[in-house]
């Protein structure tokens, strides 16, 4: 049956047939620098529209007609809006954000050590939660509607039903409060040790891996649950395998996908979610950053934040469309 | 007297709970009270239409219940140990070990996340059985034995890589490979073309006897099973009807029922003397998909008015390409069809309505064929509206009318698919299609998701329906039974070619091409020792060339 497709094929594939899966991540990868362009209109085009001025925010009292015009001519604001675009998108290619209004530092530099402490934050976060999401939704598929599924599905649930900003306060006001064991701010500076840096970030890592792991460890349960009605799962079970062996084995080799979607976003909202948590814990990283600029209208910094929490965004997905591809074996191996 | 039973059944009952909408949920019995009792290196034939509980029998060997059946009572003992009481720890170390199960669809019963070689040797290495080094000895000699393709590499592809046929080969391989004393075949060869069916018939035979190992083979072909049985039971609404030795049940059956399953082909007419005054022409037609891959080379064929054309061929043949074409469907990329003598607007969405409503189908599944959500007076209904404008009493009328030509009551106009049996909705199905008034009907394979005697049934309703209007059909099948049964003129295909075409007389009737002979060949008969009997001809043809 198999032979009367090989048959009829024609000797002369196209690129597509030949190479399916190396076509579908190079299309994902322009995918992604088409969407990176359009974020970078949007961003642009936002800031563009928010109220007020950084002129006149600057100036406060002071502020003249004669003066704001002054300050805008200084920074370039009476040119033309697509010149200062593409002026701006032509220096973020080469790596230069601008200069800050406000500080009148290189952007570049300050994003560059920001964003390096939110990585670290966040990946530390992701260290502890990604496997313990995913090692709780499979527990949870072995114990399903019993005692030990609930208990995780309700203390999940409560995790992700407080905000952030709350379960940091509940956090500090116990552990840093009330026993003293961890320590508050959570501020980290150059030249500190690893492990000190750690013990430091051991709050905000908590109410970050706190609130994303509740949405991981849902999706994976209802991932495997949702294959686990298979035939192929059946003929586990009816080769005397363990409850256990059949969903780690069997099941979430082909659970893959959905699950490495919503690890994927997880990873972007911990690196782009911090901005509350970091203003919480007074951690120096982008999320304050950004917060800062947007309070003074700096907007060489909120343009920059914004576009580099959209790439981070982009970038994971990609990464995790591209995984999902991946995991497919009819792709990986063509007949 | 020493139990000398491998497996010995008593009394089983089994239950399930059903949930019908907007009813109390109700208990169910699936099984009642059978008994059986398997030797070693036997195999017993478990037989019956779907719903008789065969599977659920067979599963009961491995203690387990699919889908909330629950064996509620009676032993199921295993060299004298009922695996009933064993528990769940010790009906574990069974499974995959003792007694092991060969699915009907291997396609969805392989993991496709796995190799197909890791997933054959998995059960018997995890049970501590062999090493893994032992294990992938042992499935390779099984790849062999099994006569699978290059077998020392066979273990490395994954299961998409491989044919139907293969795959279900690798299953028995799989359930092989742990040496069980059991094994549970359900319905392992029901998915496959009847030339791939043979290969695998003799495989697993062959199988069975070079290890020793019995078997319970389940199945709704009697002529499959007559081939691999040392008994069979014949099973019904969950009893048994007749339990005996292969040649008693083959050849002087004692009930009246499984005198119906020997009997099945009773319906036969003559073919059509006068075949030369098409109503239905294709010529040269050709067929590709939107991607340029070619489906249909060059077919030619007729239909006369009042008659029936069967198209042979096995999945992948083109003959259900043929019918889409015919429907316009699927243009054809060369050649014309002509319906009356006028040639046939190619694409389905340009041909006038009157054309449309000339030409009907009815499908394999007439399950997926039918909205759920509307009642039977409604789908026979909508074509009443759209080609004729009938609403109201009028319409109602003529449904009634239509139930009572497909041999079914009024009472049925306000039921919904789900309410009806497989059979009753393939009656409905071709309600529909004669609502319309057609002159030719596709029939594509409408009979071979029925059981045996219920597809009986709708073959004679056609054959009624035919005489009383002049219908004219195409019938797409790959049962060669029901070709010798109904058609007048037979178009054999093969990967997209015609291999064969003219009166039935004359098509199904030596001299033959290698292809129909292979096909005609590969087809069960009801005869003790057929099996052996084409195998060995096979072998001295083999050796002759």
């Amino acid at each position: 049956m198999s032979n009367s497709a090989e048959a009829g094929g024609t000797p002369a594939r196209s690129l597509r047939e030949r190479f399916p899966l190396l076509t579908l991540i190079f299309e994902r990868f322009l995918l992604s620098l088409l969407l990176l362009f359009a974020v970078s209109v949007l961003i642009f085009a936002g800031v563009e529209a928010l109220p007020g001025d950084f002129a006149s925010t600057y100036l406060g009292q002071s502020a003249t007609p004669e003066t704001i015009a002054n300050i805008r001519a200084e920074l370039g604001l009476d040119r033309p809006v697509v010149t200062r675009y593409f002026d701006w998108l032509g220096g973020v290619v080469q790596g230069d954000f601008g200069t800050s209004w406000a500080s009148r530092n290189s952007v570049s530099e300050q994003v560059g050590k920001r964003l390096g402490n939110s990585l670290f934050l966040a990946s530390f976060a992701a260290i502890i939660a990604v496997p313990l999401a995913i090692g709780l939704g499979m527990l949870s598929v072995h114990f399903r509607d019993r005692m030990p599924d609930k208990i995780i599905n309700v203390i999940s649930l409560a995790a992700i039903s407080l905000p952030e900003f709350f379960i940091g306060y509940l956090l500090i006001l116990y552990f840093a409060v009330n026993f003293g064991i961890a320590t508050f701010p959570a501020t980290v500076y150059e030249g500190m040790g690893f492990l000190e840096r750690i013990q430091t970030i051991a709050l905000p890592t908590a109410t970050l891996v706190l609130v994303v792991l509740a949405h991981m460890m849902r999706m994976t349960r209802a991932a495997i649950l949702s294959v686990m009605s298979s035939a192929y799962m059946e003929t586990a079970e009816l080769k005397g395998l363990s409850s256990w062996r059949a969903i780690v084995k069997h099941a979430a080799p082909n659970a893959l996908a959905p699950i490495i979607n919503v690890v994927a976003l997880n990873l972007a909202y911990l690196v782009v979610g911090v901005v509350v948590v970091e203003v919480v814990f007074v951690y120096p990283g982008m999320g304050q950053y950004m917060v800062d600029a947007v309070t003074v209208r700096d907007m060489p910094v909120v343009q920059a934040c914004g576009l580099i929490f959209a790439a981070v965004y982009i970038l994971l997905n990609m990464v995790a469309d591209i995984l999902a591809i991946v995991a497919n074996p009819r792709l990986r191996h063509p007949r | 007297m020493p139990d000398t039973n491998l497996l010995s059944v008593r009394d089983l009952k089994i239950e399930a709970t059903s949930y019908p909408p907007g009813e109390q949920p109700k208990r169910i019995t699936i099984v009642d009270g059978v008994s059986f009792d398997l030797q070693k290196g036997k195999v017993l034939g478990l037989i019956g239409e779907s719903g008789a509980g065969k599977s659920t029998i067979g599963l009961s060997a491995l203690a387990y219940g699919r889908g909330g059946a629950e064996i509620t009572g009676g032993e199921v003992k295993l060299d004298g140990t009922d695996i009933l009481k064993l528990g769940k720890g010790g009906i574990r170390k069974l499974r995959g070990a003792r007694i092991c199960y060969v699915a009907q669809s291997a396609a969805a019963a392989f993991n496709p996340a796995h190799r197909l070689g890791d997933q054959v040797i998995e059960a018997t290495v995890k049970h501590g059985l062999m090493s893994k080094q032992e294990a992938r000895r042992r499935a390779l000699y099984l790849f062999q034995v099994l006569g699978l393709p290059s077998p020392e590499s066979f273990g490395d592809r994954f299961p998409h890589q491989v044919s139907g046929g293969q795959l279900q080969r690798a299953m028995t391989a799989m359930a092989l490979c742990s040496n069980p004393d059991l094994i549970v075949f359900d319905e392992p060869t029901t998915a496959l073309d009847v030339t791939t069916q043979i290969d695998v018939l003799a495989a697993i035979k062959q199988a069975i006897e070079e290890t020793d190992t019995a078997a319970l083979y389940i199945t709704h072909d009697l002529a499959v099973v007559a081939q691999i049985s040392d008994d069979i039971m014949v099973l019904r609404h969950g009893k048994t009807v007749e339990y005996g030795p292969v040649q008693q049940i083959i050849e002087t059956p004692t009930q009246d029922y499984t005198r119906a399953l020997v009997n099945v082909r009773q319906t036969a007419r003559e073919e059509a003397a006068d075949q030369s005054n098409p109503l239905l022409k294709v010529d040269n037609v050709s067929a590709e998909y939107s991607n340029g891959f070619k489906v249909l080379h060059g077919v030619s064929l007729h239909l006369c008015k009042g008659q029936t054309l069967a198209i042979v061929g096995e999945s992948g043949s083109g003959k259900s390409t043929l019918a889409r074409v015919i429907t316009g469907l699927l243009p054809p990329s060369e050649g014309k069809i002509t319906f009356e003598g006028k040639p046939l607007t190619p694409a389905l969405k340009n041909r006038p309505r009157d054309d449309l409503r000339r030409i009907q189908l009815i499908y394999q599944m007439a399950d997926t064929a039918m909205n759920p959500r509307q009642t039977v007076r409604e789908i026979i209904g909508r074509p009443l509206t759209f080609y004729y404008g009938l609403r109201g009493a009028k319409k109602t009328a003529r449904v009634k009318e239509l139930l009572e030509q497909i041999e079914m009551g009024n009472g049925f106009i306000d039921r919904y698919p789900a309410e009806l049996s497989g059979g009753q909705k393939q009656r409905v199905a071709i309600a529909r299609a004669l609502a319309a008034k057609p002159e030719l009907i596709l029939c594509d394979e409408p009979t071979s998701a029925l059981d045996p005697l219920v597809a009986e049934g709708i073959l004679k309703l056609l054959m009624k329906l035919q005489e009383e209007q002049q219908l004219s059909y195409v019938f797409i099948t790959h049962d060669i039974a029901i070709v010798k049964a109904i058609a007048d003129s037979v178009a054999v295909m093969h990967r997209g070619r015609l291999v064969r075409f003219g009166p039935k007389s004359q098509t199904l009737s030596p001299p033959f091409d290698d292809y129909t002979d292979l096909l005609l060949k590969s087809v069960p008969e009801m005869e003790l020792g057929w099996l052996e009997k084409v195998l060995a001809t096979r072998r001295m043809e083999s050796a002759g060339n």
